[in-house]
């Protein structure tokens, strides 16, 4: 089924334009991950997506299943205040606010998907913990499971792993990669970690300006060495650095 | 006052009935939208709106409006300049939340004062705006009855939209995205902040009824890590030390206002020391261990 397909999408922040001609279709169950460069309106696509920006042209569909669950989104870390008195439990629950959003206590159904949320993720131990108190991979964890909460559609995920340690990193993309297999819940995760990226994710969208790409992982492949082919002929003439410069960085490293 | 002259006199009496009521719903209502506020690093609006309701009993003074009426004025403006500010501060534009909130509250000051010195109003009448009236006798039948009504609101407001209020107050742009009308949230947030800042202006003063909002969820969230009981506690910390400063400033002659802030500050302090020291504790316990 198709959750959301962009046609010939134009993005703008702040009155300057990020991305043109942005087209890519996501299905359920798919895991679709967002490259490019800083400014290349990675992070504005999901703000488009999730409502909170109104694309500045082409067309934007997203499913009347979506609209009408809300959807789990896990934002970027800075936005996150880590003084926050706020226990575990409270915070994941706060997943469950779009169904059950009246009255003092939690639903008994509510409080099920939490558990069984906590469970997935194994972060049952952590339940009546403080929130602020938790290790930054624990943190994550928990609001992926809080978004886990929204719905089992659909999981956005912007710089999941960025400011974590190798062996943090490697639990998050575990945990993400069991959501999306168990749950059958499709992903879309913006990432600057290029490699660890497309190791778990079956398809690509390449944001660069004026020439975004969308295909499956391995199509990107042969996208990318055409790409480096013409680079190599125009001495770096060409626009599109993001992957490349990323792809020399991991292989001098 | 002594408690033998305020139990002597019908009177008396019920002057300091009606304005321990305001008061105590007041803080009540102030301490609970106060969480929020701090959280959402909102505090300095409550601030800016407090010298917006300066202007505004100003401003009603300045068009010969009665004392009595003063209150039909203050509120609409006080609300208004609540939900642009709340606007302005979310929006990352030319001038970011902060010196918004510094331009709006120190121009509403100039301008208030102002206007009380161009219509001959006496230097009296500033300082009972700015630090709260001397005497709790200008405390009406109409500020209780609104404060009654306000803080119903609130309360039936925390009360069923608490788990709404903390997944907004936690993570604004999840909450947008799970569906829920932040928006709304932020205006209705704005609204109530507003009429209780106006509601407890007379007896606190505009400079000091921000303490109202921020001392008690300050103080909570140094005792407890749950949302929920921070605004538990938040409450009946305010309340408690709203009556033990407005009986202080009772007997002992002293602006209520002033009274009630010192009590929250003694408040914050005491258990910030206390905290320091279990934290302490238990560090060295885990140390030993």
């Amino acid at each position: 089924m198709e959750l959301i397909k962009a046609t010939d999408l134009t993005l703008a922040y702040d009155g300057h334009t990020a991305a043109e001609n942005v087209n890519f279709t996501l299905h359920s169950g798919d895991y679709l991950c967002v490259i490019g460069e800083n400014g290349s309106g990675k992070s504005t696509l999901l703000k488009a997506i999730t409502g909170e920006v109104t694309p500045a042209g082409g067309i934007l569909a997203v499913s009347a299943e979506l609209k009408r669950s809300g959807i789990g989104y896990l934002p970027q870390q800075s936005k996150i205040q880590h003084d926050f008195p706020a226990s575990v439990s409270e915070v994941i629950l706060s997943g469950c606010v779009r169904s059950d959003s009246f009255g003092f206590a939690w639903k008994k159904q509510s409080r099920s998907k939490a558990k069984a949320a906590m469970e997935l993720l194994g972060i049952t131990p952590l339940a009546s913990r403080c929130f602020g108190e938790l290790s930054g991979g624990q943190k994550q964890r928990v609001l992926l499971a809080r978004a886990i909460c929204v719905s089992d559609k659909l999981l956005l995920l912007d710089e999941p792993v960025t400011g974590l340690d190798p062996d943090a990193a490697h639990e998050m993309y575990a945990a993400i990669r069991q959501i999306n297999e168990k749950l059958g819940c499709a992903v879309m995760m913006v990432s600057h970690d290029v490699n660890c990226a497309l190791h778990e994710a079956k398809n690509v969208l390449s944001m660069c300006r004026g020439h975004s790409f969308f295909g499956t992982v391995d199509e990107y492949a042969v996208h990318e060495q055409h790409d480096a082919a013409i680079d190599h002929e125009l001495h770096h003439g060409h626009n599109c650095h993001c992957d490349h410069t990323a792809k020399e960085k991991g292989d001098l490293t | 006052m002594t408690i033998a002259e305020i139990l002597s006199s019908e009177f008396l009496m019920r002057v300091v009935i009606r304005a321990l009521i305001v008061g105590v719903l007041v803080s009540l209502c102030s301490s609970i939208l106060g969480v929020s506020l701090v959280l959402k690093r909102y505090s300095m609006i409550g601030d800016g709106l407090s010298h917006v309701g300066f202007f505004a009993l100003a401003l009603s003074a300045c068009a010969g409006v009665s004392a009595t009426y003063s209150m039909e004025l203050a509120i609409p403006i006080v609300v208004v300049a609540a939900v642009l500010i709340l606007r302005l501060s979310k929006k990352e534009g030319r001038l970011n939340g902060d010196s918004a909130c510094a331009v709006v509250s120190t121009g509403a000051v100039a301008v208030g004062t102002l206007m009380y010195n161009l219509t001959g109003g006496k230097s009296g009448d500033i300082c009972s705006s700015l630090f709260g009236s001397a005497s709790i006798v200008t405390i009406s039948e109409k500020d209780m009855i609104i404060s009654i009504v306000l803080s119903a609101v609130v309360i039936a407001w925390f009360v069923l939209c608490s788990k709404t209020i903390f997944a907004v107050t936690f993570d604004e742009t999840f909450a947008n995205a799970a569906g829920v009308k932040t928006d709304v949230f932020g205006v209705l947030l704005a609204i109530l902040t507003g009429i209780t800042i106006v509601v407890g202006m007379k007896m606190m003063g505009s400079i000091m009824i921000s303490a109202l909002i921020i001392f008690p969820a300050l103080t909570a969230m140094r005792i407890t890590k749950s949302f929920k009981l921070t605004v538990i506690l938040s409450a009946v910390i305010s309340v408690v030390c709203f009556t033990v400063g407005f009986f202080a400033a009772c007997f002992l002659s002293l602006q209520t206002g002033a009274a009630v802030v010192t009590v929250e500050l003694v408040c914050f302090v005491l258990v910030c020391a206390i905290a320091a020291a279990v934290a302490k504790m238990r560090n060295k316990k885990v140390g030993h261990g």
